[in-house]
């Protein structure tokens, strides 16, 4: 820490972190000189999972609260970017400001109520008002219902053109780096530390005086703001939004891929998702090189794989690559 | 009111099996879902075989057990002493498992379960008022299950074992109990239940990838209104949910229609009756963080 950034290279983790930021970072030009440009879409859904899965790992890790029903939060950016588009307002500039306040509304409030229970409780309480709104949005029957709703993607007039695949992914990808610059802060300031202090001893930091209950909630809403980001991304990405993204399913990925990336770790999204959406990719054709038709049940191998990472490998990649003679 | 009576025991069938894993031996498992799910198509294979729906069903009951005791052997074993966060990663790895397994074995597309001969007629629950035997006997099979399951956990030496052992495994493997047949046995138990509620359900739904695990946040939500452990708890929340659900399906659709068009209201009211059990939810732990009937927190 004290001999300068570039001594973070010297570790497997930094190196293969500034390895992983390079890539992403030309990653358009990488896929135009290879021609590979599906590639690209692989890669944006990367990076906005990551942005979704930092969000996550800001109360999962830093508070150690499991949250079950983040991916409501990215549902709700992304309804709010769907609906505004199909009332024929597609200004960015209203569009996003909007999707993060609701999303920030909406965690205050559940926050409000889930963070009054505990352990498995909190678990059950997160994931039923993620289940709450997303029968919600099933019922919208004025946009979609379950077929969910086709939109078209934010306009940012003068600025920036989210048509132009390239562009949006650079757009993606600084915002990946400020969530995660965010996160950085927020980590190592009085206000992550109190978070940190609440999870191995709450009672501790409440004799000290802390409002853990206050600094939990305000945690709890930044983490959803986050969340909402990632869903106006993926609204944008796909220009598609429907209830499937907020099934609770998709909340177990996030989990997924912070606890793959390693808990707490601030680069453990970003190794989580890529390593989550490369096992996705690439395990199938693995698979069937070794019997035809295999591929097509890569789960039944990822399944088992999730089993043996939570039963022996608590720290996720990250602690693998912070291993010092690995 | 009949049918929420019926719906509520389904539920609490699988309820059932899960307070004992999830609230007895506090272990959070998603994969219970798939248990139902599993159960399901053992019994489609097994009446496909045997061409008898009594033998097929009585047949999958041990099947499932033999599933459950494989299951808790191989995984969920070394789950109890970890954290919530684990067994979350765990089982949502074996939800992945068992859907795609069933989906290399049976294939993709659904199956469906005829209704037995012998149950497919109505029977007059009261007087003039006729309803079908199948779905008679479901609740028939979840009054047995409920009474049984209070019997056991309450009353008999291995029922006060399961939750010495669920409080403290050390002490209760110190006086001398097998501790891990004991929780297996109980696990098995568990996947029965499971089981059970997913064949007695294939009739009336559909025997199909994942059928277990959308129910299976509401048998969670059953549990954690009714309060983690108590099987009382579990059964009148999973009558309280039963009786939403069809009120909400077979009165609301009248009532929205009054303040919005048809085809809306009948989309809406199945969403809306859904929500409602995740209002209730919230607003019994907003009143009792641990439930109607729970006393652990």
């Amino acid at each position: 820490m004290t001999a300068g950034p570039l001594s973070a290279l010297r570790t497997p983790r930094g190196l293969v972190t500034a390895v992983a930021l390079l890539v992403l970072a030309v990653l358009p030009l990488l896929t135009h000189a290879f021609d590979q440009r599906y590639l690209l879409s692989v890669g944006n859904r990367i990076v906005i999972w990551a942005i979704a899965a930092a969000s996550l790992n800001m109360i999962l890790g830093y508070a150690g609260l499991v949250s079950f029903g983040h991916a409501a939060f990215l549902g709700i950016g992304g309804y709010a970017v769907g609906i505004l588009s199909a009332e024929g307002f597609e200004s960015g500039w209203l569009q996003w400001p909007v999707a993060v306040l609701v999303a920030v509304a909406w965690a205050a409030l559940i926050g409000a109520l889930s963070l009054r229970t505990r352990g498995v409780y909190f678990i059950m309480i997160t994931l039923a008002f993620a289940q709450l709104v997303y029968y919600l949005s099933s019922g919208l029957a004025a946009y979609g219902g379950d077929d969910g709703l086709n939109i078209s993607r934010s306009r940012f007039p003068g600025l920036i053109d989210l048509r132009d695949k390239a562009a949006f992914y650079w757009l993606c990808f600084a915002l990946l780096c400020a969530t995660l610059w965010f996160c950085s802060r927020l980590a190592h300031s009085r206000f992550g530390y109190v978070l940190r202090g609440a999870r191995s001893n709450e009672l501790r930091m409440a004799a000290l005086g802390f409002p853990v209950f206050r600094y939990r909630l305000v945690a709890f809403a930044i983490a959803g703001a986050f969340g909402a980001l990632a869903g106006i991304l993926l609204a944008n990405d796909g220009a598609y939004i429907s209830p499937a993204i907020m099934s609770w399913v998709k909340s177990g990925d996030l989990i997924v891929i912070v606890v793959l990336g390693g808990i707490g770790a601030l680069f453990g999204p970003l190794y989580g998702a890529i390593a989550f959406f490369a096992v996705e990719e690439f395990l199938p054709p693995l698979l069937d090189l070794l019997h035809r038709g295999w591929g097509e049940y890569w789960q039944i191998v990822f399944g088992p794989l999730l089993v043996v990472i939570a039963l022996y490998a608590r720290g996720g990649i990250d602690s693998l690559l912070g291993l010092r003679h690995g | 009111m009949l049918n929420g009576v019926q719906l509520g025991l389904l539920m609490f069938l699988l309820a059932a099996g899960l307070t004992l894993t999830f609230g007895i031996m506090d272990l959070v498992n998603l994969a219970h879902g798939s248990l139902y799910m599993m159960g399901a198509y053992f019994a489609w294979t097994l009446i496909g075989l045997t061409d008898s729906f009594m033998l097929g069903t009585l047949l999958a009951l041990p099947a499932c057990f033999l599933l459950g005791v494989i299951v808790e052997i191989v995984v969920a074993r070394r789950l109890y002493a970890r954290d919530h966060l684990d067994q979350v990663l765990a089982t949502f790895g074996l939800i992945l498992f068992f859907n795609e397994l069933v989906r290399a074995i049976w294939g993709p597309e659904g199956r469906s379960i005829a209704v037995p001969a012998f149950l497919n007629r109505t029977v007059n629950v009261l007087p003039g008022v006729p309803y079908p035997a199948y779905r008679f006997a479901l609740i028939v099979a979840g009054v047995a299950v409920a009474i049984l399951l209070a019997w056991l956990v309450a009353r008999t030496r291995l029922g006060m074992l399961i939750r010495a052992g669920a409080s403290n495994r050390r002490m209760i493997a110190a006086l001398g109990v097998n501790i891990e047949l004991l929780f297996s046995l109980v696990f098995g138990l568990g996947a029965v239940f499971a089981g059970l509620a997913g064949l007695m359900a294939a009739p009336i739904a559909s025997v199909k990838i994942g059928m277990g695990d959308d129910i299976l946040i509401v048998a969670f939500v059953i549990i954690v209104i009714g309060g983690i452990g108590s099987i009382k708890g579990a059964f009148v929340a999973a009558m309280v949910v039963g009786q939403i659900d069809i009120v909400g399906r077979a009165f609301l659709p009248d009532l929205l229609k009054t303040f919005m068009g048809a085809a809306s209201a009948s989309a809406a009211a199945p969403a809306i009756s859904q929500v409602l059990i995740y209002v209730v939810m919230a607003a019994v732990l907003v009143w009792r963080p641990t439930g109607l009937f729970g006393q652990r927190g």
